[in-house]
Parts: structure tokens; C-alpha cells; sequence
């Protein structure tokens, strides 16, 4: 009987992993299989022409680019606005104070609001602040998305350095932003980690974006302009009844794929050289 | 008393939370001694000795009330400079903490931040202060390595270096060998011993028999409170508490 129970339990383990393993496999599958046929070098290196959405010339570099400056930008000025609050509620708060409580849950919530609700909420300070639909916007709304992300992760990091490490630079006569700036050199690795989280869910986020950042087929150069992004250029060409359209669809994702998997990779090399003096 | 003391402790009460953690703490420390804080585990020897160099306000719900005394002046004083405090006390604490950065850096991150920004005069110092830590010839030739890098016992003699190189009068040791190997344990006791003609020594220990080897004056504390206080061989040999008696036989532990 023990040995009965033993046996469906492992093999209910064993199913449950296979299932996370075969969702990756077939995500990647379809895209690969679907994308691929379409992808080529004129996807990546031009703009949409005359009648691309009906199957014609050009390419997606306006997305592109579009969804780098808007995620990199959003990136950037979530790191801005996080790495304060961690310090504060790490190392100048004391520890479990009503305020760092506080904080966090507030992260929390954050954290779990869905992205359509900021989306709505950005085209709202969008209209009292007086802006158009721009690049602006965009980056403005998926930095509210991706603060809870970047602050929770780093959190995380900053709660597992020992107490003793504070201590310790303390003694040595350190005031509390000396003592920080140590403090961010030990969770380096996990800021980069943080920052390139949040880097790519702000660049696979069609929520944030579609009211905010708009839509144009040119690459944009100035912050007022409106932005192309992939996500909103798979959604409008996978919309479309043409085979070839959704094709390119397919093939916008994988791009969007092969760039987050690319700062996949990034990061673990990065972590790795950030990592040396870690203790 | 009759010799100088370091460290004065007036009246002290520590609560943290609804705890009363420190209960009237009245005793000096001598200068250029070894001065061992024993007692059985959550008597407050941590939280007392935490209290000389002010690491207990980083806590929530901390209540410190009156007064410790460091060279003569009260360092619970409003107008006290809590990093000058800092400076003049040397820590080291159970498990080495190197900083997150090379060898050479963790010697030099003290005299920065105290202004000394002369490339000449660091060279000079990680030299020395190395030396004095037995380390020097084990870590000469990569000064640029990770003090992650280094063994434990290493990493604690690197700690101690650290602790000396911003120049303190004091040396304070949180159960500093309890991570240690027996012999990197033995080297911490015996540079302890040497080290007290410069610095007064204060030392948090759950051994006994550490207590026994190189301490000169010794606390006992139970429940917040200090039972006995006196130089070691009389506290250890001959105690005048029947607390500190069972405590030093090996009745309560």
C-alpha cells in the first residue's frame, strides 16, 4: 500500500514537470515553426512600406526599436525610483518597522494589479498631463508596471544579506550611505537580475502600451513621438485574414522571443562577473 | 578601581519590544585588558556588548536609558557623533564578514571613508595591518583577489585587519572564534593576548575555558543582569555568587 502511494505520488510529480516542460517546448515549437518561414533579414533591418499589411514589402525595425526604447527606458527609470526605496526600507529603516511593512505590502498589491489596469490608469495621467499618445507615455506606464517588480526582486536579495555584513561596516565608523552603497556592491548580481526582469516584461507588454504609446510605421526620434512595439505588431498583424500577415506575426514574436532569451543569457554572464565578490 | 578604565557603564537599561533586556547595568571596563563577557545563551551579553558601540538603535522598538561612558565622554549623548563612536572600536564579529570586494580594498574601504585618499599611504597600511594579522606572506601575492576568496580563518585575520587599519582604542569581539577552526581559534586567542598592550579588549564568550585562557577581567551575566564582575582568575576560581559558582562549575550552561 505504502509503496502503491509512493509510486502515484512520484509519478503525479513527474507528470506536473513534464507538462511545464512540454508548455515550453511547444510555445517555442509554434512560434519557430510558424515564424521562421517568414523571418527574414528585410524583417529586421527595414520599416513597414506601402501595403506591408496586406503582405507586401518592409519590415518591423519600428517595433523594434520601439519596444527597446520604450522597455529601456522604463527600465531606467524604475532603477531611479528603486533602488532608493530598498535602501530606505533595508538599510535606514529599522528592521520590520511598520513603514517597511507597509511598503512591501504595498508592492505587493502593486505587483498583482493587471497590466491592462495600468494601461488605463497611464492613458488617464496621460490625458491630465496634458500628453498625446507617445513614447513618453509608453515608457511612463511601463515604469509603473515594472516598479513592483524591480523593487520586490530586489528586496528579496537585500533581505537575504546577513545583518552582520551592516554591522560590520558600521564598526569601521561608516555612515548609512556608505554603509548602502557596500550593501548594493554584495546584491549587485541581484539588481541586474531586477533590472533586466523588469526589462523583459516591459518589453513583451501589449497592455501598457496600446493606449499610451500609439502605433506608427516610423522609427520614432524624439520622446513625444508615438511608438511602434512587437507586441502591439504581433496583435494587429496576427488580426489580420491574410496567411501571409500572420505569418510575420509569428515571426515578430520570435524575434520578441530570441530578444528576451538573449538577455536571458546576458544576465547569467553578467551575474557571473558581478558575483566574484560577493561573500 | 584602581586602574584606568575604557568603557563605563552607568545605570544602563536596554528594552527592546516589551523585553527588558538589560536590567541596571553598572561596570567599567579596564584599559589594555581582556575583558570576557560570559553567561548562559539570551542573558544579554550580546545585547550589552552591542550597546558599547551603539549597533543596537538599528533595531525596532529599541529603548536605551542611561549612560556609557568611552574615554570619558557618554556616547548616548544627543550631540555624540555615532560614526567617531564607531571608529574607535574595532569589531569582529562570530562569522568573519569581509566586504564585498578584493583583499586590498577591505583594508583600504576604512581609510576612505575616513578621508585618507592617498594611493601611497594605503600601500603602506594593508602592509602593516596585514602583518599585524599574520596574513601578510599568505596573501601578498594577490592582494587583488576576492576576500570571498580566502578561507574562513583567513577572512577573520582579514577582518581584524580591517578592524585595526581605521586605528581604534578598542577591540570588540562577538564570540569571534565560534566559526572558527581550532587552530585559526588558537591564533585569534594568542594575537588577543598580544594585542592588549595597545587596545582594550572586550569579548563576548560562551567558552568557558576561553574564558579561563586569556581573559583578565571577566562579567557574568544571567537574565539581563550582571551577577559578578572582577578579574578572571577571582571570578573563575574563587566566585562569590552561587549563580556565578554553578555557572563556572557546569551546573547551568
Amino acid at each position: 500500500m505504502k509503496k502503491a502511494e509512493e509510486f502515484f505520488f512520484k509519478l503525479l510529480m513527474k507528470g506536473a514537470t513534464l507538462i511545464i516542460l512540454l508548455c515550453l517546448f511547444s510555445i517555442l515549437f509554434t512560434i519557430v515553426m510558424k515564424g521562421l518561414p517568414s523571418l527574414n533579414w528585410d524583417m529586421v533591418s527595414r520599416i513597414p512600406e506601402g501595403g506591408f499589411y496586406i503582405g507586401k514589402e518592409g519590415g518591423i525595425l519600428n517595433a523594434i526599436i520601439g519596444s527597446l526604447y520604450i522597455a529601456g527606458g522604463a527600465s531606467f527609470l524604475s532603477l531611479l525610483i528603486s533602488i532608493p526605496i530598498v535602501l530606505y526600507i533595508n538599510v535606514y529603516l529599522p528592521k520590520n518597522s511598520r513603514l517597511t511593512k507597509l511598503v512591501r505590502s504595498t508592492y505587493d498589491i502593486l505587483f498583482g494589479v493587471p497590466s491592462i489596469v495600468y494601461g488605463a490608469f497611464g492613458f488617464t495621467l496621460m490625458i491630465a498631463l496634458g500628453l498625446k499618445t507617445s513614447m513618453l507615455a509608453g515608457i511612463i506606464t511601463v515604469t509603473f508596471l515594472v516598479i513592483p517588480i524591480m523593487v520586490r526582486t530586489m528586496d528579496e536579495v537585500m533581505q537575504l544579506v546577513p545583518k552582520e555584513l551592516n554591522d560590520a561596516v558600521y564598526s569601521l565608523g561608516a555612515t548609512r550611505w556608505e554603509t548602502s552603497l557596500v550593501i548594493l556592491r554584495q546584491v549587485a548580481p541581484g539588481i541586474l537580475t531586477a533590472i533586466l526582469l523588469s526589462f523583459g516584461r516591459g518589453i513583451g507588454d501589449a497592455a501598457c502600451v496600446l493606449f499610451t504609446a500609439g502605433y506608427t510605421d516610423s522609427i520614432p526620434t524624439s520622446l513625444s513621438q508615438p511608438a511602434a512595439t512587437l507586441p502591439l505588431a504581433i496583435f494587429f498583424q496576427l488580426g489580420s485574414p491574410m496567411e501571409e500577415v500572420q505569418g510575420r506575426a509569428y515571426a515578430a514574436a520570435l524575434i520578441l522571443t530570441i530578444i528576451v532569451l538573449l538577455i536571458n543569457i546576458i544576465s547569467r554572464i553578467l551575474n557571473n562577473k558581478l558575483s566574484k565578490h560577493k561573500i | 578601581m584602581a586602574q584606568e578604565s575604557s568603557i563605563i557603564v552607568k545605570d544602563l537599561n536596554v528594552h527592546i519590544g516589551k523585553n527588558h533586556i538589560l536590567k541596571n547595568i553598572n561596570v567599567e571596563i579596564p584599559k589594555n585588558k581582556i575583558t570576557c563577557i560570559i553567561g548562559p545563551s539570551g542573558c544579554g551579553k550580546t545585547t550589552l556588548f552591542k550597546s558599547f558601540n551603539r549597533l543596537l538603535e538599528n533595531s525596532t522598538d529599541t529603548r536605551i536609558e542611561g549612560k556609557v561612558l568611552v574615554d570619558g565622554s557618554d556616547i548616548y549623548d544627543s550631540m555624540a557623533d555615532v560614526t567617531a563612536i564607531r571608529k574607535k572600536m574595532g569589531l569582529l564579529n562570530q562569522r568573519p564578514t569581509p566586504l564585498p570586494m578584493s583583499i586590498h580594498a577591505n583594508i583600504v574601504y576604512g581609510l576612505k571613508i575616513h578621508g585618507i585618499k592617498d594611493k601611497k599611504i594605503h600601500a603602506e597600511k594593508v602592509t602593516h595591518y596585514l602583518k599585524v594579522a599574520s596574513l601578510w606572506d599568505e596573501v601578498k601575492d594577490r592582494l587583488d583577489a576576492p576576500a570571498s576568496k580566502l578561507s574562513i580563518g583567513q577572512q577573520q585575520r582579514l577582518c581584524l585587519a580591517r578592524g585595526l587599519a581605521v586605528e581604534p582604542s578598542i577591540i570588540l569581539g562577538d564570540e569571534p572564534t565560534s566559526a572558527l577552526d581550532p587552530l585559526s581559534s588558537k591564533w585569534i586567542e594568542e594575537k588577543f593576548v598580544e594585542l592588549k598592550k595597545d587596545y582594550t579588549i572586550v569579548m563576548v564568550t560562551h567558552i568557558l575555558r576561553q574564558a579561563r585562557r586569556i581573559a583578565d577581567y571577566v562579567i557574568f551575566m544571567y537574565m539581563g543582569e550582571i551577577i559578578e564582575h572582577g578579574p578572571a582568575d577571582q571570578l573563575l576560581e574563587n566566585p562569590q555568587q552561587p549563580l556565578t559558582k554553578e555557572y563556572v562549575k557546569g551546573i547551568i550552561s
